[in-house]
């Protein structure tokens, strides 16, 4: 590239270094492949385990449906970031269409388009997992091991710096209610605080699985075939025979015509919570107890603007460093639905499509745009037992969606989240506090919009509801009636599958699910590993 | 006289029986294009009438100026629908295509007017009955509209001045 840049680009030194990387959109021919083992997205899951089973010394094909794209790439302009990073261009939609889903696609998944936030699984959440879904190894102390591995790994830490006044505003706002606050830990290295994390890191500072987990799997011999949609397996008996993907074209849109088939002795599934259980359907996996698919949870999302008299420059900064866990410890955790509160980043394009109505008066919130504050509220799913999530089904033409209806049990947190967030905002100054709501508008003082929010109408399509955390429809359980995958990771009833993502979890998380993600399938990897090779598993390190 | 209750489920039933004809009556009418969206004259006779509703109050308000930025945000329009998946591209398809019928354009849209005609008035009376109607799927089809064309218009680095965004920093040399 004639593109003179400063920043080393660490994912094109290894690719002329001699990495074995295979862009499937250019493939003359088919191919057939093999492999120990074959990974099956590269994202949280499908990083770790590709690093701990290549220094294991197994022979690692990862296969990953995006591009591989790296700093260089990294522009910081949702124009470029959105439609080559994201699933759907970042315009993924339940079967409806009222919920949008952010997800990755690309290498690294997620993770290389994440905020950053690090939080360990909540001790609530494992002890849920422990009573209910009889995973009685999930407890907070055995898998503190596995958390301070990956931790250390990924340069987990406190963020030190000041938190942009996106984030200050949270804080000084919940302090004057009483309510408390923390700061989020973050993975980065010498983050440059810029505040593009969600366009992919142009300095490389963040701990992504691109330049992390993947680059050493690769350095220990592992191959990555990337623009490669896995559509389908192959059964013969309880095994798995071969894996079928499509290779798609440098746009990731129009598939080239190739095929691509390989076979291995194992094969991990990490393609994501929709990802992940569509490949299974399409495959028609063996499905006993009818769970494949089912309680899927997305930490349903409603956003709260308001406007300042001061800058507030959402877009500048670290995204996400100021929360609150009050609003999950308020009732039982099987009660009324909890929820976490965090910032947003706020850039022009995620901005103007999040922002309810058009014309004059969507004009006027976009022209005072630094001044607009953001927070969010993620809906903990799938406690209530009136909270069972959504299912994940499959288009004609084989490509999922997954049905998410929202009913009472969830406007009811949506409604209270309002609330909280509009007096929060209110607390710290702001001078207008505006729900995304299609009947909101920018209300003026506290008691003006307690009322109106208690009295808007909450359906679909009418209240914005977005969700970056898709979780479940392949549940692990200590019970074969509610788990398709035990407590190892291995699909019960195929001998040679392992699912490795966030499909795996029996709820929701919440709390940003990453190093949920990071601290499972670290476990359940080295399990597999010393499955494999008979002998101890490698520990990762930095 | 009917109750104007009734007039709306007459209107109604007219809705769901052309939008479930509406794509395929436009797929028998246009030449095969079994795949990528494609924007034709129709799809961009329809864009030229919603863009300046729906940016109304960010676009330049008359002039060569006004014009060339609908060009352009039409253009980012295009090139974003083409980013979707295919299943996504047949359903915009579909959208236009709906929208092109003149039918469809009076009685479920309510534009009396061809598109080219049309004022921005009727068209943003158009926008706001569908972003609040009772059908999700006439709803779903503004959610579609208003991400696309406010996707275009502020991914253009040409209008962040007015809103005050500085854009990324310039010292990496993006």
């Amino acid at each position: 590239m004639s593109d003179i840049r400063i920043i080393p680009d660490p994912v094109a030194a290894g690719v002329a270094a001699g990495w074995k990387v295979t862009d499937a959109a250019n493939l003359g021919a088919d191919q057939a492949m093999t492999a120990d083992v074959v990974v099956i997205g590269s994202g949280a899951g499908g990083g770790v385990t590709a690093e701990i089973l290549a220094l294991a010394g197994l022979d690692v094909l990862i296969v990953e449906e995006g591009a591989l794209r790296s700093s260089r790439d990294f522009r910081m302009k949702e124009a470029e970031a959105y439609p080559t990073l994201y699933q759907e261009s970042a315009a993924r939609k339940t079967a409806d269409k009222s919920i949008n889903i952010l997800q990755g696609r690309t290498v690294g998944g997620s993770t290389t388009v994440n905020w950053t936030s690090s939080f360990r699984t909540p001790e609530p959440t494992l002890a849920f997992w422990q009573s209910r879904f009889g995973l009685k190894d999930y407890s907070p102390e055995a898998l503190a091991p596995w958390f301070a591995m990956m931790e250390q790994r990924l340069n987990v830490a406190e963020w030190t710096m000041a938190p942009n006044e996106n984030n200050e505003l949270l804080r000084k706002g919940a302090d004057k209610l009483g309510i408390p606050v923390s700061t989020i830990r973050r993975n980065v290295r010498g983050c440059w605080n810029l505040g593009y994390c969600g366009m992919g890191c142009p300095t490389n500072a963040k701990q992504s699985m691109l330049v992390t987990t993947i680059p050493s799997a690769l350095a220990h011999g592992a191959r990555l075939l990337t623009h490669a949609r896995a559509e389908r397996f192959a059964f013969t008996g309880d095994s798995i025979e071969r894996l079928e993907l499509t290779a798609m074209g440098a746009d990731g849109v129009m598939p080239t015509g190739r095929k691509i088939t390989v076979r291995a002795k194992h094969y991990v599934l990490a393609g994501g919570a929709i990802n992940s259980p569509a490949l299974l359907l399409r495959s028609k996996a063996p499905n006993p107890h009818d769970l494949l698919g089912k309680r899927t949870f997305l930490h349903p999302t409603v956003i709260s603007s308001a406007v300042y008299e001061q800058a507030v420059n959402g877009f500048d900064g670290a995204p996400q460093t100021i929360y609150s866990d009050h609003f999950l410890h308020t009732s039982p955790i099987d009660g009324p639905v909890g929820y976490k509160l965090e910032a947003p980043p706020l850039h022009p394009v995620l901005l103007s499509t999040t922002m309810q109505g058009f014309g004059e008066q969507h004009a006027a919130l976009m022209q005072q745009f630094p001044h607009v504050h953001g927070l969010l509220a993620l809906l903990r799913d799938g406690f209530h037992p009136e909270s069972n999530g959504g299912s994940v089904g499959l288009r004609g033409d084989g490509s999922p969606v997954l049905d998410y209806p929202l009913n009472d049990t969830i406007w009811d947190g949506v409604k209270r989240s309002l609330l909280t967030m509009a007096e929060i905002q209110f607390a710290s100054g702001a001078r207008g506090v505006m729900p995304v709501h299609e009947q909101a508008h920018m209300y003026r003082t506290w008691g003006e919009a307690k009322q109106a929010i208690a009295e808007l109408p909450y359906r679909t399509h009418l209240m914005r509801v977005v969700s970056a955390h898709v979780m479940g429809g392949v549940p692990m359980s200590g019970d074969e009636k509610s788990g398709l995958v035990g407590p190892d990771g291995r699909y019960r009833a195929l001998r040679n599958l392992s699912v490795h993502d966030g499909s795996l979890f029996p709820t929701s998380i919440g709390a940003n699910p990453q190093l949920s993600i990071y601290g499972l399938t670290a476990r359940l990897a080295s399990g597999l590993a010393e499955a494999l090779t008979g002998k101890p598993a490698p520990r990762v390190a930095a | 006289m009917e109750t104007p209750r009734r007039t709306f489920l007459k209107v109604g039933g007219l809705a769901a029986l052309t939008l479930a004809v509406g794509g395929g009556i436009y797929r028998a009418t246009h030449p095969a294009t079994p795949q990528r969206f494609v924007l034709d004259g129709e799809a961009r006779t329809v864009l030229e009438a919603i863009v300046p509703a729906m940016l109304a109050g960010a676009l330049p308000p008359t002039g060569p100026a006004r014009t060339a930025a609908v060009g352009a945000t039409i253009e980012h329009v295009h090139a974003a629908i083409n980013g979707l998946p295919l299943a996504a591209q047949k359903e915009v398809q579909d959208l236009f295509g709906l929208l092109a019928l003149a039918p469809a354009r009076r009685f479920l849209a309510g534009v009396p007017e061809a598109w080219g005609q049309a004022s921005t008035a009727q068209v943003a009376a158009f926008l706001q009955s569908w972003r609040l109607h009772r059908f999700t799927m006439l709803q779903s089809a503004y959610f579609a509209l208003h991400d696309l064309i406010f996707g275009a218009w502020y991914a253009d680095p040409s209008t962040w001045a007015a809103i005050g965004y500085p854009g990324p920093i310039k010292e990496l040399g993006v």
